[in-house]
């Protein structure tokens, strides 16, 4: 099951730039959370706090506090601790490319020094089926390898690459924008369906995926979060100008 | 802000403007030819009917391409579906003045009698709706729409002291029937012009506001702030 992720005070900085501001907030367990907003403002960063990958940058730092359940991402837990328990997406999908579509799922736990091959068959088999890709792989899995997959299917490949370790909490960072619609469409309904069992946080540029994928919705703007509602409340009736102003495009 | 779409907007608007025009005139000219018994203001509402059905198929059609090409939302989304549906209410006041009209052409036939019915005071009542509500919707205002709203109980006073002094003058004198009769129908078509104009006012206060009064609902969504950027 997912778990809870609660935001309070984050403030991230880039050496002397602050790039978060007080950020609080909170994203529901096995809800989809949408953050939205014009490019620069934070989201990505705010993201890649949840799972530290914010301090992977030289110089870059954050303080705050950010629980995943009942664990303190920035108190007494290491990064690898962390992203055990949160996995990421990014924008463009990015399989080992000399590795199998079945090393690929399997190399995170490989690396944690999993060794049972019959476990790991069974846990490559069911991440690809939860990342809705089983179906068309299932004959080569050992054969192709991650690079030989289209777009969309490479996407859903860095999903159950994702899943393998059994995060609680999936981030995706604009997960569909290198995707045609028919891609885009798989993963939102791949989105819809690993809700059930995974809390997932959704940065996007396009507003009507998250409308389509999301329960609630952030706005950031210039490294703050200006506003969280549900997401029919930020698509409807806003309640901050600048947040309207922004989904219809007046600005941004 | 997008050029085309912005330019759509406008148009929808300036559309909506015009058709909301061609509705007050047409009550205006109906209720003119009830009082004055002019058989040429009735035919140039009747003629005027067909125009009216003209620009709601525009109105609609416009809306389903801004729909369908841009995807609305929040407050572009609020002020189409408001469009819409105040198009279709327009188009109702269209033909509650054709309703009018029609009991007019009837009446002209018949030997003019003294009702104790005030339609005039009616009329003007009415008239001053469709007015104001169009103007809420000019202005972008929600306080105009409330207004409307509020005069909306007036006019249903109006109506069914009507209906009462009509009942009982054909009781008392049932030669007067047909024409009391007829009376009574255009207080009717009065009253539903009257209601079209608070549907059209509960629009404007969901575009702005986005809230929903309709059937004296409580909004479950307000904005709080005042919205129309539309020219």
């Amino acid at each position: 099951m997912g778990v809870g992720v609660k935001v309070e005070k984050l403030n991230a900085w880039y050496g002397k730039s602050q790039a978060l501001y007080d950020i609080t907030m909170q994203a529901q367990a096995n809800h989809a959370t949408a953050l939205i907003g014009p490019s620069g403002c934070g989201k990505s960063t705010f993201v890649r706090c949840l799972n530290r990958m914010h301090e992977t940058v030289p110089d870059a730092r954050a303080d705050g506090k950010v629980l995943v359940g009942d664990l303190s991402v920035y108190n007494g837990t290491t990064a690898v601790q962390i992203r055990r328990r949160i996995g990421m997406v990014f924008q463009k999908p990015n399989p080992f490319p000399t590795m199998s579509i079945y090393d690929n799922v399997a190399a995170g736990l490989k690396l944690n020094g999993f060794r049972d091959h019959h476990r790991l068959d069974e846990i490559v088999e069911r991440s690809l089926k939860h990342a809705a890709l089983w179906d068309e792989v299932k004959d080569t899995v050992r054969k192709k390898s991650g690079a030989s997959l289209s777009g969309g299917q490479q996407q859903r490949l860095c999903i159950a690459r994702a899943l393998a370790v059994e995060p609680e909490v999936l981030l995706m960072d604009e997960p569909c924008s290198a995707l045609d619609p028919i891609s885009t469409g798989k993963i939102e309904e791949l989105i819809f369906q690993l809700k059930e069992k995974y809390t997932i946080v959704i940065v996007t540029h396009n507003m009507q995926q998250a409308s389509r994928v999301a329960e609630f919705t952030g706005f950031f703007l210039l490294g703050r979060l200006i506003e969280f509602d549900k997401t029919e409340k930020i698509f409807t009736t806003p309640s901050d100008k600048r947040t309207e102003d922004y989904i219809t495009g007046r600005f941004g | 802000m997008r050029t085309r779409f912005q330019q759509g907007l406008d148009e929808l608007r300036a559309r909506l403007l015009r058709m909301g025009g061609l509705a007050e005139q047409a009550v205006d000219r109906a209720c003119q030819a009830y009082i004055d018994r002019d058989l040429a203001r009735c035919h140039a509402v009747l003629e005027g009917e067909s125009q009216i059905n003209v620009i709601e198929r525009e109105i609609d059609e416009l809306a389903f391409d801004l729909l369908a090409l841009q995807q609305p939302i929040a407050v572009d989304l609020r002020f189409i579906l408001a469009v819409t549906k105040i198009n279709s209410d327009l188009e109702r006041v269209g033909d509650q003045a054709v309703n009018i009209v029609e009991r007019v052409m009837d009446m002209v036939e018949l030997p003019k009698v003294e009702l104790p019915v005030d339609i005039p005071r009616m009329a003007a009542a009415v008239s001053a709706m469709v007015r104001r509500s169009l103007e809420s919707f000019i202005e972008g205002k929600a306080e105009l729409a409330q207004a409307v709203l509020e005069m909306d109980n007036v006019v249903d006073r109006m109506r069914d002291e009507a209906f009462i002094n009509l009942v009982k003058a054909m009781n008392e004198n049932p030669a007067v029937t047909r024409q009391a009769l007829d009376a009574l129908l255009v207080a009717r078509n009065l009253e539903r012009v009257a209601d079209h104009t608070t549907n059209i006012a509960e629009d404007v206060i969901f575009w702005v506001r986005g809230a929903d009064v309709r059937h004296n609902a409580s909004p479950e969504f307000p904005v709080t702030h005042e919205v129309p950027e539309v020219k």
